[in-house]
């Protein structure tokens, strides 16, 4: 075998370890294979207890997103080759500011509450009847939520997120922008309904535009973009209901 | 052991499931329903289909002509009750989802778009961009929400089904965050695994598609249906196996050989005309597609790559307006992954393992043999494919019978008293066995790896695009040798917490066990038809095979084959003509 990079891997056991570690394999640098067909090759060859999670393995299902040389990345989408020149060896992390299950297992059930938490779902006052066919939406309608509906929750944007970091009970930038997918839909209603959430906590009008959300995103939706226009809509949500009785629009 | 209790279980979290778990809900909303799925529901392999989904909705197409493109693109072998049904609810169910706020592509007039798809009559694919099953399945798992009925059981692992007095009462599940084992009980069971691909080395499916929900069906002694047709789809990139959607083709993507010659006229497949045209040259079925290509490996007319040979899909003349808009998705994946621009470059494609046509033998509403039991999606076989499924058709199947088998569970549980208190013992014998065969074994020499490289081999060479007895009893004899050898198979990871090597484990069994049942089915069929094609037996055998395979496993672990007839309504079985002349045929057969 000619050619091999070095990885140094976040293991951590909690039956087994006190304290996280790295460890270092050496695997071939095959100009195909991505972060991930790396972390393949060491749990079928050489260590059957690196864990880690992945199903696609091409870019969509969102499972496999990890820290790879300090950055969010979907590891099925990073090619090792990236990193053959670097100094030193490429360091797999799981998902910062999760708790870590084991290895580069991260838990998300914070973020799939907070998901639930602002309704993503369609809301109407009345619903149409199947026999009358589908709500008319205009290529133009569409386009104006279509990026936000584009996020495959890999909750990369997360990890990116500063306030986050800090204040981990924002409702964070995944769930704020589809939450807006909902909003800008122009078969929705809801967005009053979500408002009443998402304006619950200072987290959103704790973010401070700085965007990393949106650099981070594998599917290029622009969750920052969302946090602003959401802002505005709350501005302007919050002075409707100054001026009329609650449940109004 | 601990004990949970539910009305309605849906093992599987994918489209059927959810589609499945909303039935339950909207049919009683004081039924308890929990979806137990091995990931978090919105990473199932749902989410990575791309073209559309079929349903008529235009002036023009009729219920009829759908119901005709998938008899005949199933080669005579569809249940034709079965068909006709799907064709009806199938708008519904589009219609359902558009409610529901998935974001169809668009006319300028704002209807729901449609596109043509391969085999397809008329234009009647519904589609979100090329992302069809990324937003079908995000618009269904953000639904649920809704429905405070509805539990979930994230990352749990079924590793088999609870079965007292001639039903199902349940399951036993894996934990896999704290390695907890424990029976999970309902009155009604609904299977929606998902497919097997991962049963083959080379496939579009993703790493979770290993046959889970066939291989517990199978063991609990409900037999497999159809289980030799395995899809081929015949434009994968080459290595990753990442699919690129018919779509490409449907709207206006040449297929050629390394000569620049669409290779496809050849073939009985029509003639090459600028503009796609319907049953015609790249719109023709996968199953003859792909059989086209390795004609063409034969002749010498591929491309040799360090992955194999490869035909070349181009898609230059389309523009980049064209790729940007209605294939965003196909560019996104060359320009990652081939380092391709489809706007400018030719994309190398071989035929990938995509789709099974077979699985547990249900009936119209998703119910098996075993009471209290249903199957929906690609682990079930209704049968609306037969012996080839059409492109656009397995996402409105998941939802009609998801719908169907939802409803159908429902109200089957509403007349079921609880569980017996036997299955606590059963469970109980389950987990020991678990602990006994993995987690507390030491010894053992053989590699999760190994036996499922060694099974792949096996399955590429012996039951591929074709088939011959030499081939498949090879194979069958090899992965009989590999389930004695699985017995010898020792992990690394002995620990609770989300074991994924335990996981691989018991996945690799269900896998030896799904191979066979399409390895021995594959055996018993000695003719030609649809995606399975024998060399010794090149012909469709009517007369003999005009039936379902049902394939049962013996408590030996042997298994016995058995024919069920297929229903015929209203369409006689005739030949499958595909191109210009198809439309004649058609007219004069009618």
């Amino acid at each position: 075998m000619a050619e091999t990079i070095s990885l140094e891997v976040f293991r951590y056991s909690p039956e087994r370890d006190a304290e996280p570690s790295f460890q270092r394999y050496d695997v071939p640098l095959r100009k195909d294979w991505v972060v991930l067909d790396a972390l393949n090759y060491i749990k079928d060859k050489v260590d059957g207890s690196l864990t880690f999670r992945w199903s696609c393995r091409m870019g969509i299902c969102g499972s496999c997103g990890m820290m790879v040389n300090g950055e969010p990345k979907l590891t099925c989408a990073t090619f090792l080759s990236n990193y053959a020149r670097e100094q030193g060896p490429l360091r797999v992390q799981p998902l910062r500011y999760f708790p870590v299950i084991r290895d580069l297992v991260v838990e998300i059930t914070d973020f799939m509450t907070k998901l639930q938490s602002v309704k993503p779902w369609l809301i109407r006052g009345k619903e149409k009847p199947i026999s009358e066919g589908e709500y008319l939406q205009t290529p133009e309608q569409l386009d104006r939520y279509k990026q936000f509906s584009m996020c495959i929750n890999c909750v990369l944007c997360y990890s990116a997120c500063p306030v986050y970091g800090l204040d981990p009970v924002f409702i964070g930038p995944a769930a704020i922008a589809l939450a807006q997918r909902y909003n800008m839909d122009s078969r929705d209603e809801g967005a009053h309904e979500r408002m009443d959430i998402l304006a619950q906590h200072e987290g959103i009008w704790g973010c401070t535009f700085v965007g990393e959300c949106t650099k981070v995103c594998p599917k290029h939706v622009d969750p920052a973009g969302a946090i602003q226009q959401y802002k505005l809509t709350a501005t302007i949500e919050r002075f409707k209901s100054f001026l009329m009785p609650r449940g109004a629009k | 052991m601990d004990i949970s209790y539910h009305d309605v279980l849906l093992v599987g979290g994918g489209g059927a499931g959810l589609r499945a778990a909303i039935a339950v809900a909207e049919t009683n909303p004081n039924l308890s329903a929990a979806v137990v799925s091995k990931v978090y529901p919105m990473r199932s392999h749902t989410v990575s289909a791309e073209g559309g989904a079929a349903g008529v909705i235009r002036p023009g197409d009729t219920l009829d002509d759908h119901a005709y493109d998938t008899i005949s693109g199933g080669d005579w072998l569809c249940d034709q009750d079965a068909v006709e049904i799907f064709v009806k609810e199938a708008p519904e169910e589009l219609l359902r989802l558009e409610h529901w706020g998935c974001p169809w592509s668009r006319d300028s007039d704002g209807r729901v778009a449609v596109r043509a798809f391969g085999g397809m009559k008329n234009m009647r694919t519904w589609f979100a961009a090329d992302k069809t099953g990324f937003h079908l399945l995000h618009t269904l798992f953000q639904t649920t929400f809704k429905y405070k009925s509805v539990t979930r059981y994230d990352e749990w692992f079924v590793t088999r089904l609870l079965v007292d007095e001639g039903r199902v009462q349940g399951v036993v599940a894996l934990q896999l965050m704290s390695g907890r084992i424990q029976a999970i009980t309902a009155k009604s069971v609904i299977l929606c695994t998902g497919g097997c691909g991962r049963v083959f080395p080379f496939t579009t499916n993703a790493s979770i598609k290993t046959g889970d929900g066939m291989a517990l069906a199978f063991q609990a002694g409900v037999p497999l249906k159809d289980m030799e047709f395995v899809q081929y789809h015949p434009t994968g990139l080459p290595f990753t196996g990442i699919l690129i959607t018919e779509a490409a083709r449907s709207e206006g993507g040449y297929l050629i050989n390394k000569d620049g010659y669409r290779y496809l006229q050849d073939y009985n497949l029509g003639t090459p005309t600028p503009q796609p045209v319907l049953r015609n040259m790249e719109l023709g079925p996968r199953d003859r597609l792909s059989q086209a290509f390795v004609k063409e490996v034969e002749k010498g007319r591929t491309t040799d790559t360090p992955y194999g040979p490869v035909v070349h899909l181009d898609l230059r003349r389309l523009g980049e307006k064209v790729i940007n808009t209605r294939l965003p998705f196909v560019r996104e994946l060359c320009l990652k992954y081939e380092n391709i621009d489809p706007i400018k470059e030719l994309i190398p494609v071989r035929p990938v393992i995509h789709y099974m046509m077979g699985g547990v033998h249900t009936d119209n509403d998703g119910a098996t043999p075993l009471a209290g039991l249903y199957a929906a999606g690609e682990v079930a076989c209704v049968s609306i494919n037969g012996a080839n499924r059409l492109g656009s058709n397995s996402l409105p199947e998941l939802l009609v019978f998801g719908a169907r088998a939802g409803k159908a569970a429902a109200l089957a549980a509403m007349e079921q008293k609880p569980p017996s208190e036997r299955v606590v013992s059963q469970a109980l014998d389950e987990k020991l066995r678990l602990e006994q065969q993995f987690l507390r074994k030491t010894g053992g020499r053989e590699r999760i790896a190994t036996i499922r490289s060694e099974m792949h081999k096996a399955m590429e060479n012996g039951a591929g695009i074709y088939r011959n007895q030499t081939s498949l009893q090879k194979a069958a004899d090899k992965l009989r040798e590999l389930r004695e050898r699985f017995r010898e198979v020792s992990l690394d990871d002995h620990s609770l917490t989300f074991n994924t090597e335990l996981l691989a484990a018991l996945e690799q069994s269900f896998m030896l066990d799904v191979g066979s049942a399409i390895v021995e089915s594959a055996l018993h069929r000695v003719e030609s038809r649809g995606a399975h094609q024998r060399t010794d037996f090149p012909a469709r055998d009517d007369r003999n095979f005009l039936a379902h395979t049902l394939i049962f496993n013996n408590s030996d672990g042997s298994t016995r084959v058995k024919p069920a007839p297929v229903v015929i309504t209203r369409w006689p079985p005739a030949e499958r003509v595909y191109g210009v002349q198809s439309e004649v045929k058609q007219t004069a057969a009618r």
